[in-house]
């Protein structure tokens, strides 16, 4: 509690600056400063504490990095924050609701949504298909819409207004000309795109990355990373669990790090950088 | 247009002036042909129709050569394959649905077909029965109470069993359904009744049925009409040339078969819809739909009491109308059989599912026997031993294979779990998608094409 006491302040002027691309877009997520705020966060499996009082918060339109050595309870946090996970105590707020312990899919559906560490496409759909799936509020996927000839024709409408946001969402990541593959055909780093793609396919405020540059080549990296600001330009909120310390300290405004399943401090990339804590952990693990 | 379209990417691969000019147009027309049957449903499952009610007549004439009793045996051969090949058509595209489309591995199909059998007894059979008592309501009441109850019986296995594992799950309804078989079997149950009402399962003697529907046809001239335009005279004489009763069997294959065709508009329709792009998405990988915001466990009740309530009306129409039914015909091995149609036909396919019905109907469960009856007919065997030894010892110590034929026609049913299992293997090892092979159908209601590209395609 206490580290992340200093942080909304530090951030606050950073947000302002990141605020004027966002307003001109007419940007989402505006009226909560914090949409995810993680309190005392707690997780345990058997006697292990893999999460052990984690607190922090993630300010609107940032793009904030979450970081630590093996093991430290980042996946974990993750999967507790998204609903795979129920954790034994503590509180997930999202844009000030708790969400501490709904399933999976009541948190997305408000608006918070996750990609996978090891990318998981649903292989033997299409990646239009895949595309296809993610947007909320489809009528057709009620059973008698979907059947009863009266109805079918709004359900086709749907269907082709949808169409066209997947098209344009594909070109925006590039992969259009992979539409009709089946997604067990594409590779690791495409894999990745059409994951964020299809994430990005349910309109949500706030995008949960886990480990989106794992596997991925360099020049794929530079456009994932493109795209993300690009993204974030236009307002959307990142959380982002990423092992390479060099991608975290460019591109992140703020970074948390995690330590044995707690927040070891929290702040601006340069800061982190020079934090003899943190400097440390990691070197008490990787020598 | 379609034809055009086609055929460019043909003349793409061929390298010009390869092939002598007729050599290649003839190739042409064959790929345009196969093609162009790849492309529509309706004539694979016409082709492979056309073929197989071919080869059961060929059957029968080999059998018993041409006699005025020929038609009748051809009839009485396509009124068992038609009736047959529906029940097990209706029963896979029910399956398909839960375990080719949202892979929920359901290997209780035979219980819940019973459960919409015996409520559709207890409901329409009359109270007056020989075995077992019904209510004696209207069929349409007794069908409809019979979907209902199988539904609300995979209610019950799905909200718990849909919390654990798949492979938990295929326990749960294996057990369930033989739970359902053993208790129909029961004589608690075999005579009870209700105060005055009668309601009972008649055990392991079966329970009484009502009649088909299509039999009251008979009684009318339309059904008059009908039998007379098979009796012929042939040198003066009147021939019947299909029976009254192969007649009334017949017409209501014709049903199965048109109420068959309802199953798939059904299923095609859930395929091809948002719907179904969730169902898939289970199928792969149901963290990612629950991620996306799905309620999977809605989506997996729904379309397991759809499944369910199909199975059920199956059953109704296949086992519950041959006047008497009884739990025997509930064994786990229908749920098999129906298993065997879909992995041929190639799971997640509803066009696979009707041909993987008809081939397995066709080949694997009625061929076999109709092959050993020509054999035995023909060539006027030995009697068969009696015992494997018999059959092997003449065969190595005189080379005398004669017995070894006799005692395999003998036992031509046992010996084809043995067929069935060198079948499930070779299309498990060979063609893991089904004999139609791998097959793309794109879940959504609406062509996904990209829009605003029309001047690039021509």
């Amino acid at each position: 509690m206490s580290e992340s006491q200093g942080s909304p302040t530090a951030a606050a002027e950073r947000d302002t600056a990141t605020a004027d691309t966002a307003e001109s877009d007419g940007s989402r997520a505006e009226a909560v400063e914090t949409p995810l705020r993680v309190e005392n966060l707690r997780k345990t499996f058997g006697g292990i504490v893999a999460v052990d009082d984690a607190s922090f918060v993630v300010e609107s339109g940032s793009l904030t990095g979450l970081i630590g050595p093996n093991g430290a309870g980042k996946s974990t946090t993750f999967n507790c924050i998204t609903g795979a996970h129920k954790p034994d105590s503590g509180v997930v707020e999202f844009k000030g609701e708790a969400i501490t312990g709904l399933r999976p899919d009541q948190i997305a559906t408000r608006g918070l949504v996750r990609t996978f560490q090891i990318a998981r496409s649903l292989e033997e759909m299409t990646v239009l298909e895949n595309l296809m799936l993610a947007p909320k509020g489809q009528i057709g996927e009620t059973l008698w819409r979907s059947v009863l000839p009266g109805a079918r024709g709004q359900v086709i409408k749907q269907e082709e207004e949808l169409r066209e946001r997947v098209w344009e969402t594909l070109e925006f990541f590039e992969i259009d000309h992979l539409a009709q593959q089946q997604a067990g055909t594409l590779s690791g780093g495409q894999r990745k795109l059409l994951e964020m793609a299809r994430a990005l396919m349910t309109d949500p405020d706030m995008l949960l990355l886990d480990e989106p540059l794992a596997g991925v080549n360099p020049t794929l990296e530079r456009k994932l990373l493109a795209r993300i600001h690009d993204l974030q330009a236009e307002g959307y909120t990142f959380l982002l669990v990423e092992h390479d310390m060099d991608v975290i300290m460019e591109h992140c405004e703020r970074v948390i790090v995690m330590h044995q399943g707690s927040v070891l401090a929290e702040g601006d990339p340069s800061v982190i950088r020079h934090d003899e804590r943190v400097i440390e952990a990691y070197l008490g693990e990787d020598v | 247009m379609t034809d055009g379209s086609g055929s460019e990417p043909q003349g793409g691969e061929q390298s010009p002036g390869a092939e002598p000019p007729g050599d290649g147009s003839v190739r042409a027309v064959f790929d345009d042909m196969f093609g162009r049957i790849e492309r529509s449903d309706v004539l694979i499952v016409a082709t492979a129709m056309v073929a197989v009610y071919t080869l059961f007549t060929i059957f029968v004439l080999l059998r018993l050569g041409i006699t005025t009793g020929t038609p009748n045996a051809i009839a009485s051969a396509w009124r068992e394959l038609t009736f047959l090949f529906a029940a097990y058509a209706m029963l896979a595209l029910a399956l398909n649905l839960h375990w080719g489309y949202t892979g929920l591995f359901n290997i209780g199909v035979a219980g819940f077909m019973a459960v919409g059998v015996y409520t559709m007894a207890l409901l329409s059979t009359p109270a007056d029965a020989i075995s077992g008592q019904g209510l004696g309501l209207p069929l349409p009441i007794g069908v409809i109470g019979g979907m209902i109850a199988a539904a609300l019986v995979g209610l019950v296995a799905a909200v718990p069993a849909l919390r654990v594992r798949a492979d938990y799950f295929a326990i749960v309804t294996l057990g369930l359904s033989e739970i359902i078989r053993l208790t129909l079997n029961s004589r608690t149950l075999s005579e009870w009744t209700l105060e005055r009402f009668g309601f009972a399962t008649g055990g392991g003697s079966g329970i009484d049925l009502p009649d088909r529907p299509t039999d009251a046809l008979f009684d009318t001239a339309v059904g008059e009409a009908l039998i007379e335009l098979f009796v012929v005279e042939i040198g003066g004489e009147e021939v019947t040339l299909v029976a009254a009763s192969v007649l009334r069997r017949f017409t209501w294959a014709v049903v199965m078969l048109a109420i068959t065709v309802g199953f798939y508009w059904l299923l095609r329709r859930i395929g091809f819809s948002p719907f179904g792009r969730v169902l898939k998405s289970i199928r792969e990988d149901e963290l990612v739909a629950q991620s996306l915001g799905k309620d999977t466990r809605i989506f997996k009740i729904k379309v397991f009491m759809l499944g369910c309530a199909l199975m059920g009306l199956a059953g109704i129409l296949w086992q519950g109308s041959q006047g008497f039914v009884s739990p025997d015909s509930f064994r786990p091995i229908v749920t098999f059989y129906v298993f065997v149609a879909v992995i041929i036909g190639g799971s997640g396919s509803n066009t696979g599912s009707v041909i993987g019905a008809l081939f397995f109907v066709s080949l694997l469960f009625l061929a076999p026997r109709r092959v050993g009856g020509i054999v035995d007919a023909r060539l006027d065997l030995l009697d068969a031993p009696g015992t494997f030894a018999g059959a092997v010892d003449p065969l190595i110590t005189v080379f005398n294979a004669e017995p070894m034929l006799a005692y395999a026609i003998d036992n031509i049913s046992a010996l084809q779990f043995i067929l069935l299992g060198v079948v499930l293997i070779l299309i498990v090892q060979y063609r893991p998608d089904g004999v139609m092979g791998h097959r793309t159908e794109t879940a959504a209601a609406a062509d996904l094409d990209r829009p605003n590209r029309g001047e690039s395609d021509e």
